[in-house]
């Protein structure tokens, strides 16, 4: 994992204290709430529908043991008792007031974290791909280059007051797990023919109202050439994106208004009037950065592990648990364990202060220190040996944090919807427990497999409902709530929108709709068929009727 | 209106011409007259050109040696544009005075000086309500940040130069 150097520990110390002196001259009227406002956003602290909500960033998902542990506490003494893991796999506490603010900068310095940036119309927290270091297919660590982009990105002086929000999202393997055709910049770290690595540039992808999928305008850059180049992108958009509309200030809708040939054409132009050179991170910068990524000292070990097979033998659960939440690790002996914060009823992606030091603590122990993020508001110990797979699991069944969901149809994505979020149209967190209810059955879940849904309150679609396999989107309809449903959304490499099954539907309604959906999937599948593909063949007008049917039920 | 620089406040010696007419040292036109202004030079006067943050590089980029200041206007304290500009403008090779001009408040002064403005022009009450001091502070807040061309004060450089001297 990064650790901070001397530069960047002052450099965290210096936000803090300025934000401190910030907040204080909004309180003398030095700075009106409109001069202030986009201050207080971009150190993470926005104002919401009961109080002030602070967002803590959580660079490319990845946590150390001490830091989850210093969020627990965070969450005790200012929140709650717990905290919400968001889809920009950022930590939100929804209840601090806001004198406390300072204090829990202080706090989140001491462990190397900050909230710089986790709001407000600049570059914004970079993801990246949680199995990083960990999958198979991986060309190349994306880890090291989203940590180059945080620190070049933070408090960057012209890219500071941007039209509009900027996302970047990295990812290192051909299965692109980071979703990076939706974000503002996708970047793929590739080899080109010669075996040297770049990236795909990927520019103008986003949801929100109106979703798009990301253009390659760089099929190969040389990775040397990544800050520079990334420099005459945002540039472009800073002096070419629209500011006369918010809703039309993303990149993306420049992108589409001029088209991603002239976007492309003046990208290009921007570039090669710049110095390169003067602009990039010395090769040695980067390698410096990328030796904090290093592989841990893992043992050599045999391809299976005996105790992890006995163990499944003898226990139905944990062989349910470990069929369904492991990720194949790179190195033989090893696994990937996703820990699901999706129980059935509860709220997707809250985790309370004790579950944090449950989850630290078998980091420290089983995972070489480390958790991660992941933007289906889960977490990961990316890397546990087979041998110590049912100890964890045991130690997660005693914390409730068991849920053998992960991928399934009840490891739901949902915002925080009317309950919490000032822009909401309707709830998405009681719909995401009223469906987790209605999917409650292991087995059946196990039977449906692999099925994403996520639910977004707004069309701001927080929760990527566009992406969704099945998406639901909250409006608000002659002072009732009416939800949308979309199908056939993929997150993946084959990047698509989902599409609209008809009109929007009673919270009531939305249970059973999903659940006739699911069954038309299950009477047409073909042996083996993932719904995502069955969607595809079948095409929505088998799926449409239920809607239809939906609609004309007598009441 | 009140001007002020990385030292403090400072004498405004320009003075604003839109079509150049005015009998003065320091003349400050629009860029529509820029062209007749920089001709009818023959006294020696200075020329400045006063522009909005839409207008393109390529418009002023064959006048830049001979135009003592650009003002760049900030319509608003969120619109980032013309730090851009002046970004744009430094690298095309222009050497003098750059002005941001418009509402910007203090604590986005340093981000004017590491984008190569020099000078900011605020209105009268903008600058009763957040004093000089209050910009210079602002300015220092942050010691060093993370991009290279922004300023001498950067933290790449910096550890370059930590590794040189084997630190
Ligand atoms: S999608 Fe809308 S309701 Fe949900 S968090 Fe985003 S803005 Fe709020």
């Amino acid at each position: 994992m990064y650790r901070y150097d001397e530069f960047d520990a002052r450099f965290v110390r210096e936000r803090v204290a300025q934000f401190r002196d910030q907040v204080a001259r909004r309180l003398d009227g030095s700075l009106t709430e409109d001069e202030f406002k986009p201050l207080r956003l971009k150190n993470g602290v926005y104002l919401q529908l009961h109080a002030y909500m602070l967002r803590i960033a959580i660079p490319y998902g990845t946590l150390s043991a001490r830091q989850l542990r210093q969020l627990a506490l965070i969450g005790e003494k200012y929140d709650r008792g717990y905290g919400h893991f968001t889809t920009r796999t950022n930590m939100q506490f929804n209840w601090p007031r806001l004198r406390d603010v300072p204090e829990i900068l202080d706090l989140l310095a001491d462990v190397e974290m900050h909230c710089i940036q986790t709001s407000g119309n600049c570059i914004r927290n970079v993801t990246a791909d949680h199995f990083a270091g960990v999958a198979a297919d991986e060309v190349e660590d994306p880890r090291p280059t989203a940590e180059l982009i945080r620190q070049w990105s933070s408090l960057h002086p012209e890219f500071d007051y941007l039209p509009r929000k900027f996302k970047i999202a990295v990812t290192g393997s051909p299965q692109d797990r980071a979703v990076t055709k939706a974000h503002d910049i996708g970047l793929r770290i590739l080899r080109n023919a010669k075996g040297e690595i770049g990236y795909e540039v990927m520019v103008g992808g986003g949801l929100g109202r109106t979703p798009m999928i990301a253009k390659t305008i760089r099929a190969f850059l040389p990775k040397a050439e990544l800050l520079a180049y990334l420099e005459a992108v945002l540039r472009v958009y800073n002096l070419e994106g629209r500011r006369d509309n918010k809703y039309k200030a993303r990149v993306k809708i420049l992108v589409h208004e001029i088209g991603a040939e002239k976007f492309t054409q003046l990208v290009e132009d921007e570039y090669a009037r710049l110095d390169g050179p003067s602009i990039v991170a010395d090769p040695q910068e980067v390698a410096r950065i990328a030796a904090y990524f290093a592989p841990p000292a893992y043992e050599k070990l045999p391809l299976r592990s005996t105790g992890f097979d006995a163990a499944k033998t003898q226990n139905r659960a944990f062989a349910t648990w470990a069929s369904v939440n492991l990720f194949p690790h790179k190195l033989t002996g090893y696994a990937a364990a996703t820990i699901s914060l999706k129980n059935i009823g509860e709220a997707p992606g809250d985790v309370t202060s004790a579950q944090m030091r449950v989850l630290a603590d078998l980091a420290e122990k089983y995972s070489f220190d480390e958790l991660r993020i992941t933007h289906a508001q889960n977490v990961v110990l990316p890397h546990v040996k087979q041998d110590d797979l049912f100890a964890v699991w045991q130690a997660l069944v005693a914390a409730d944090l068991a849920s053998a969901n992960a991928g399934l149809i009840t490891d739901i994505i949902a915002c925080p919807g009317l309950d919490y979020c000032s822009l909401a149209t309707a709830r998405s967190i009681p719909i995401a427990q009223a469906l987790a209810q209605r999917f409650a059955d292991q087995e059946r879940q196990i039977e449906i497999g692999e099925l994403n849904i996520k639910i977004s309150g707004c069309i701001n679609a927080c929760a990527h409902h566009h992406v969704g396999h099945i998406g639901i989107l909250g409006l608000e309809k002659s002072g009732k709530e009416s939800y949308q449903i979309t199908l056939g959304g993929d997150a993946t490499l084959n990047a698509a929108i989902g599409e609209r099954l008809g009109p929007g539907l009673d919270a009531e309604d939305v249970p059973d709709t999903i659940e006739r959906i699911v069954e038309v999937y299950l009477q047409h599948r073909k042996a083996g068929e993932p719904f995502i593909d069955a969607v595809r063949r079948l095409g929505l007008e088998p799926f449409k009727a239920v809607v239809q049917e939906t609609l004309h039920a007598p009441a | 209106m009140p001007l002020l620089d990385r030292n403090g406040a400072k004498k405004d010696v320009w003075i604003i011409s839109d079509d150049g007419s005015a009998d003065a040292d320091h003349i400050l036109v629009s860029v529509a007259h820029l062209k007749q202004a920089l001709s009818g030079n023959g006294r020696g006067r200075r020329i400045g050109v006063a522009i909005a943050n839409t207008v393109k590089l390529a418009e002023l980029e064959p006048h830049l040696s001979e135009i003592d200041l650009v003002s760049i206007a900030f319509p608003s304290h969120g619109d980032g544009r013309g730090f851009s500009i002046a970004k744009q403008l430094r690298h095309a090779g222009f050497k003098g005075t750059l002005r941001a001009s418009g509402p910007l408040i203090a604590d986005q002064f340093a981000f004017a000086l590491a984008c190569g403005f020099d000078e900011i022009e605020v209105s009268s009450a903008h600058a009763a309500r957040q004093p000089i001091e209050q910009w210079l502070k602002a300015a220092s807040s942050i010691s060093q940040t993370y991009q290279r061309g922004f300023g001498a004060h950067n933290i790449l450089d910096a550890r370059r130069a930590a590794r040189a001297t084997g630190k």
